[in-house]
């Protein structure tokens, strides 16, 4: 699961966020769990630490197990196998209101029938804080998230932000060791998800406590996670930060699922320590790599680049036979002909047919207002790609 | 599809005034009829003059039969109370069961819809009479504790007392609960089976016990289920006929039972009206309570 991805990180590996407040020790771990409904195995032998102070996101598409990970460490859910400890402690015996995690509900759960403020209240109250300590902490936790004077409000006289908001306030008042968020953004429309993106990690930053979200949204848990786990059908795929989940993928599914891909099936030719070569039918050209690969020669590995780090040159009709002068530096080189142009402003996808018929992605910014007139459709080009730029998958 | 319904005069029309012709020529005119003889006068055995008098609601208004109307409401309401009370829990568990397990458990509490009223009511008798199961079991316990007293060295308990379990208000107020029970806990799973469970899961999350989620939590979001189920129950306990008679002794009876003596044994028809219309009156009253309990939670969300 957290295996060393498959090509070893070279030097342009990206520079992980840094995380000050992030600290050694595993505040949750997860031993073996394993969860069926019946016959169907929703987790299957989940093992991970999530250390204190952590932003860390459980990706994965809907019907994966997220949610019933995230239910049973809070305790609504009980695990068929294996183990969950809270601070190093087994919390199989803890009913929900007795475990130290708080958790804000996809649909939000904020009680209709109490005004904002009896719903932050409603935990405090539980735990027999005083009067007075109540009302000064349910204050500043409306403050933190941004509803101070709301409080009188129902929550039938708040927006769906706000109520999330109420939600937050609620879960983060009884200053939980860990905070359950499932899929908090999936509601919201598209600007204030954006918006709710950079408040939830400045409020993770600010309270310190250790967030877990769940998310189906690739891009959110790039955008905001310390650490991601990837998970397939129950399983966990790969546990990384969101660079390397990005750039060193562990497995085609991860692949294709962080992130735009083009993924070409091929042969694992040659496989030195520092370069290795795959043939690959579909690209009529082999695929040259600047540093090897762990796999046995002659077995079926996968190819997968990014579309944004394929370049696009002009290429003079009819030459197809790859010359220097028509490639920069770079070791691999295919022809192509554009067939499909989506402009999207900042940047331009372009959908290149190569000779084999085979269609390969490709993003490019639009660097100049001028760019986009550059290339055009039924045009020949030549792609190419650094020899480091593609991941070699070998599952 | 609402809209081009609306423009179909014709089949709309087709459609609405058979049964509106049907309320109006078999619930509303006898309403009226039996409405317009509470005002009236038997002038002979059958005949009956509409003279506009008053009499019959002041009589109505008697003592006596101001204490079987007060009487009636004390009963329906214990009864109602006590539904309710063994109503929830039951309707709760049946929102929380397995959908397979909820499916019987719904089925048993329909079962007896399907059974004639009579049949049931006399097959509580058999349950309760003095040679009944009720008293059986007793009886057998009874004399096994004796026994077990002999046994110790202590004085034996005596021949056992069948309880009289029949022919009183209790018996009453028994049959009423078990004839109506299904009327509160349909309500009550329905409105139950509807809460965003997700509300629950909050309370607990946020440190709350069951008792303490059910009651801050579960009670006030089921209260418009909770107030149906109490008018459903309320109204035919209300107006409860055939439990008090037969199993009701002489002072338990309630106001449809005096209610039929006037139509039927004194054959005083314009007397047994007004008291109908004020039973009715007061049903009236209860759904209205019951309209702005549920019109006051509707606008709380
Ligand atoms: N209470 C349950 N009973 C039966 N199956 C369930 C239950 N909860 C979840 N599942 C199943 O487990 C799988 C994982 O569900 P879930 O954890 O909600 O996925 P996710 O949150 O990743 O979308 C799904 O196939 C779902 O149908
Ligand atoms: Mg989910």
């Amino acid at each position: 699961m957290t295996d060393a991805p498959v090509s070893s990180a070279p030097s342009n590996a990206p520079s992980p966020k840094p995380t000050p407040h992030v600290k050694d020790n595993a505040i949750i771990r997860f031993e073996g769990i394993t969860k069926r409904f019946g016959k169907m195995v929703a987790v299957d032998n989940v093992t991970l630490d999530i250390r204190e102070g952590e932003f860390f996101a459980l990706l994965g598409p809907s019907g994966c197990g997220k949610t019933t990970l995230l239910r049973m460490l809070a305790g609504f859910e009980s695990p068929t196998e294996g183990r969950i400890l809270i601070d190093g402690k087994d919390v199989a015996s803890l009913p929900p209101n007795k475990r130290p995690v708080n958790m804000v509900f996809q649909s939000y759960a904020v009680f209709p029938h109490m005004k904002v403020s009896d719903n932050v209240a409603y935990g405090l109250k539980m735990d027999g804080v005083d009067g007075g300590e109540i009302k000064r902490r349910v204050d500043e936790a409306l403050e933190l998230v941004k509803l101070g004077g709301l409080g009188v409000r129902m929550p039938d006289q708040l927006s769906g932000g706000q109520r999330q908001r109420v939600a937050l306030a609620r879960a983060l008042v009884k200053r939980p060791r860990v905070l359950l968020l499932d899929e908090p953004l999936s509601a919201l429309d598209a600007k204030l998800r954006d918006q709710m993106r950079s408040e939830l990690t400045s409020l993770q930053e600010k309270v310190g406590i250790t967030f877990i979200m769940v998310t189906h949204d690739q891009d959110e848990a790039l955008a905001i996670a310390t650490r991601c786990a990837v998970m397939n059908r129950g399983v966990l795929t790969q546990v990384a930060s969101p660079g390397d989940l990005y750039e060193f993928p562990n497995s085609r599914f991860v692949a294709d699922f962080v992130g735009s891909v083009n993924m070409f099936e091929g042969v694992l030719e040659k496989d030195e320590p520092n370069e290795a070569q795959v043939r690959c039918p579909e690209l009529g050209a082999p695929v040259y790599l600047d540093h090897g690969v762990t796999g046995a020669r002659g077995s079926t590995v996968w190819v997968a680049l990014r579309p944004e780090k394929i370049e696009m040159h002009k290429r003079a009709e009819g030459s197809t036979a790859m010359k220097m002068e028509d490639a920069p530096a770079g070791t691999n080189v295919v022809p192509g002909v554009i067939r499909d142009i989506v402009y999207l402003g900042s940047e331009t996808n372009y959908e290149i047919e190569l000779e084999g018929g085979r269609r390969v992605k490709t993003f490019r910014s639009n660097l100049t207002r001028y760019d986009q007139e550059d290339f055009t459709w039924d045009e020949p080009v030549w792609l190419a790609w650094h020899a480091c730029s593609p991941a070699v998958l070998l599952s | 599809m609402e809209q081009t319904w609306k423009q179909a005069k014709a089949a709309f029309a087709a459609i609405a005034v058979p049964p509106i012709a049907w309320l109006f020529l078999f619930f509303l005119v006898p309403m009226a009829v039996i409405w317009a003889y509470s005002f009236g006068e038997n002038t002979g055995p059958i005949t009956i003059d509409l003279t506009g008098t008053f009499a019959n609601y002041v009589r109505a208004l008697e003592p006596l039969y101001l204490q079987i109307f007060w009487k009636s409401l004390i009963v329906a309401g214990i009864t109602t109370l006590l539904c309710l009370i063994i109503g929830f829990p039951v309707a709760l568990a049946i929102a929380f069961a397995t959908p397979k397990m909820k499916s019987w458990l719904l089925l048993l509490i329909m079962l007896p819809f399907w059974t004639n009223l009579l049949i049931r009511t006399f097959a509580l008798i058999a349950v309760l009479r003095e040679q009944g199961y009720v008293n059986f079991a007793l009886e057998w316990l009874w004399n096994n504790a004796s026994g077990f007293m002999t046994l110790v060295g202590l004085q034996p308990l005596g021949e056992y007392e069948p309880l009289t379990l029949l022919y009183n208000n209790t018996a009453v107020i028994i049959g009423l609960v078990y004839v109506h029970l299904p009327f509160m806990v349909l309500p009550l799973y329905s409105a139950l089976d509807r809460m965003d469970r997700s509300l629950m899961e909050a309370s607990l999350d946020l440190g709350a016990g069951h008792l303490r989620t059910i009651w801050s939590v579960v009670v006030p979001l089921a209260a418009p289920g909770i107030a149906s189920g109490i008018l459903i129950t309320f109204i035919p306990a209300l107006g409860a006929y055939l439990t008090p008679d037969l199993l009701g002794g002489t002072d338990s009876q309630m106001i449809a039972n005096v209610i039929e003596r006037q139509f039927k044994r004194a054959n005083d028809w314009p007397f047994g009206a007004a008291l109908s219309f004020l039973l009715m009156y007061l049903t009236f009253i209860a759904i209205a309570a019951q309209a702005f309990i549920q019109r006051k939670s509707e606008r709380r969300g």
